[in-house]
């Protein structure tokens, strides 16, 4: 059982009450006179529009959120995000441009959307979903440095970090570890260990039932066949169709077979909320948090 | 233009030995299909897990394994059997009706009328359309109410348009009622961009893993579809000669196209509300058995049912285990497969005829 030092935590107290100190003197600042703010600079946007809904919840998580002034269909979180009919899918540079953007964030850049919007003069950060926690702490500080808000990323990489390393301490390891299947639909599309939330799940040391079946052609996302699910026999089955497709416990329960797996039985099925599941911004710990609780529910039969 | 040629109908009578043959070759295919998937339970164990069945006695077999076999597996196989059967036969009394060697099962608008009330369920209400724990899924549900709704429209277009009710006017009402609706179908899918790949999954085909219930949900059309098909082959033979020829025999054209046409329909709309839309296997599958064994529909209806099962039980077990884990949709294989095939044995023919 890894004990953490005395010492650093309270170092690292102070510096959280310290940072807190400063950001609150920033933020009264920052609202007194935006110029007057020792992070802004002339080219510090002020009006930002994000086609993408995990940016949408990273900049109002970094406190950009009042210089946001237009989201896409898809983002609808936080609720206060000035959703729009914008479609990050089809991007329409026109439509766009209606909101006087002088920064457009995005993850990809489709229809020559990039080209379009550099073309009329507005900045644009694209910034690929990561593969990997630490790839989401860069598109955090990436999103902070576009912004200005580049203490504000740092603070939140920084607590989120030690969230995470405590949630992941507390959750129990049984000797073997735990199999887990993770599904994206109803057909037994799925993700490895080596996407985004493959790499979050394996924080926990468990084994991902999909890791065999990954191909250069699937990239990380491979479809399983309903024999090799029920061969694989998880303890966890992560359901991330549940808002989607209203997939939960009993509806998995029902399916031919599952009767049989281990997780129907011990209750190792969790619905995951769809849309944490597939973003990368600061709700990650409210997703590990969900698994952990799950994982301590299952290890009781595994140990 | 008939679908065969007079010189081999000499052939009217299925030979025991034939339909012997093809029960055997459907048995050893069902078999085959059972021992392998993208699990490999083992032949033995398989055999002795069937065996414990039979006896009462200990299964070699893990509770997911033998899960494994009875739920996924077993019914897997017969949904296959039964959609080949149906698609095959069907399309074997669609090209005998319409007197036209391209007639395929999804001629009169069953593939586009379950399309769209498939695509409307998908995209309106996709909760609902994720449901699969209910003895009928609204999915096949939809389906099936789609193809026989294409169908019923087909046919009353054509009966306004056609007077007599003559093949041509219910072939182009067909035509017409299939571009309404897939035009339709077209327009809801593009509200809804997010669900493209359910829609586009469903449109490939494929034999759903939901265990037993869809078999029971198709079976019954298909068995009495399938049963009537075979009861009117004489009355195909009769309509092949044409309608004037038919009558002079004491056969009623119309009434005998419908009687044919419904049992088709039925048969395909069942396969379709549980398998999607397969193609090709109601094309290849007659036009195979029709060059091997003869044109008579006494012999091409039953023999297309059989030889339907085979091929689409085989072209699974191709869709399941070539890129397993993953799998192949089913009508790419039985196009990839079937038209080589086909051409194979319409090259043979010729170099036998010549």
């Amino acid at each position: 059982m890894p004990f953490p030092p005395v010492v650093p935590v309270r170092s690292r107290r102070v510096a959280t009450v310290l940072f807190a100190l400063i950001c609150a003197f920033g933020v009264v600042t920052g609202c007194a006179s935006h110029a007057a703010s020792p992070a802004a600079s002339p080219d510090e946007p002020k009006r930002v529009v994000s086609l993408d809904s995990s940016s949408t919840e990273i900049l109002f998580a970094l406190g950009a959120g009042k210089e946001v002034v237009a989201v896409d269909k898809d983002s609808d979180y936080p609720a206060n995000a000035p959703k729009s009919s914008l479609d990050a899918t089809k991007p329409n540079v026109e439509a766009i441009a209606a909101y006087h953007p002088d920064l457009v964030v995005t993850a990809y850049d489709t229809n020559g959307l990039v080209s379009g919007l550099r073309k009329i003069g507005v900045r644009v950060l694209v910034e690929a979903a990561p593969t990997t926690v630490d790839g989401a702490y860069a598109v955090w500080n990436a999103i902070g440095k576009a912004t200005g808000h580049v203490p504000a990323a740092q603070r939140l990489v920084a607590s989120t970090k030690q969230q995470i390393t405590s949630i992941v301490t507390a959750a129990p390891r049984p000797t073997t570890p735990l199999r887990y299947y993770y599904e994206l639909d109803q057909t037994y599309y799925t993700a490895t260990s080596h996407t985004f939330i493959g790499s979050l799940l394996g924080l926990f040391g468990m084994t991902n039932v999909a890791d065999p079946a990954d191909s250069k052609t699937a990239g990380g996302y491979p479809q399983l066949s309903a024999e090799r699910v029920l061969a694989a026999d998880p303890e966890l089955v992560f359901l991330a169709d549940s808002e989607c497709c209203g997939q939960n416990a009993t509806t998995v329960a029902a399916r031919p077979g599952w009767q049989s797996l281990a997780a129907v039985r011990d209750g190792g099925v969790v619905a995951l909320n769809d849309d944490i599941a597939s973003r990368w911004g600061p709700r990650i710990v409210d997703l590990l948090r969900t698994v952990a609780s799950a994982i301590s529910k299952v290890a009781v039969h595994a140990s | 233009m008939p679908a065969d040629s007079p010189g081999r109908q000499r052939v009217t009578r299925l030979r025991p030995v034939v339909l012997a043959g093809a029960l055997v070759l459907l048995l050893a295919v069902l078999l085959g299909s059972v021992l392998l998937g993208a699990v490999d339970l083992g032949t033995g164990r398989v055999l002795g897990e069937v065996w414990a069945e039979l006896t009462g006695g200990r299964s070699p077999l893990s509770t997911q394994e033998t899960a494994i076999l009875w739920q996924l597996r077993v019914p897997r196989v017969v949904l296959g059997a039964l959609v080949g059967a149906a698609l095959a036969s069907s399309g074997a009394a669609y090209q005998g009706v319409f007197r036209n060697p391209l007639a395929d099962p999804y001629l009169l608008g069953a593939a586009a009328g379950a399309g769209m009330t498939t695509t409307i369920v998908v995209v309106f209400f996709p909760v609902l359309a994720a449901q699969t724990s209910n003895f009928v899924g609204p999915l096949p549900l939809a389906a099936f109410v789609g193809a026989v709704g294409g169908v019923t429209l087909t046919w009353l277009l054509g009966r306004s348009a056609g007077g007599r009710g003559g093949t041509a006017t219910l072939v182009l009402a067909g035509v017409a009622v299939t571009a309404f609706l897939t035009a339709v179908q077209t327009f809801v899918q593009q509200l809804n961009t997010d669900t493209l790949q359910r829609i586009y999954s469903w449109m490939l085909g494929g034999l759903a893993t939901t265990g037993w219930h869809n078999v029971l949900l198709a079976m019954p059309y298909i068995v009495v579809g399938a049963a009537v098909l075979c009861g009117s082959a004489r009355l195909l033979d009769v309509l092949a000669l044409g309608d004037d020829e038919a009558a002079a025999l004491g056969v009623r054209p119309a009434r005998a196209r419908l009687a044919v046409l419904g049992a088709a329909s039925l048969a395909t709309a069942g396969a379709v509300a549980v398998s999607g839309l397969i193609g090709f296997v109601g094309i290849v599958v007659p036009h195979v058995i029709r060059l091997l064994f003869g044109g008579s529909y006494r012999v091409v209806v039953p023999l297309s049912l059989i030889g339907g099962a085979i091929f689409v039980v085989a072209a699974d077990v191709v869709a399941r285990t070539v890129l397993a884990p993953a799998e192949l949709p089913i009508g790419v294989v039985t196009a990839f497969t079937g038209a080589p095939f086909f051409m194979v044995v319409l090259r043979a023919n010729r170099a036998r005829l010549r």
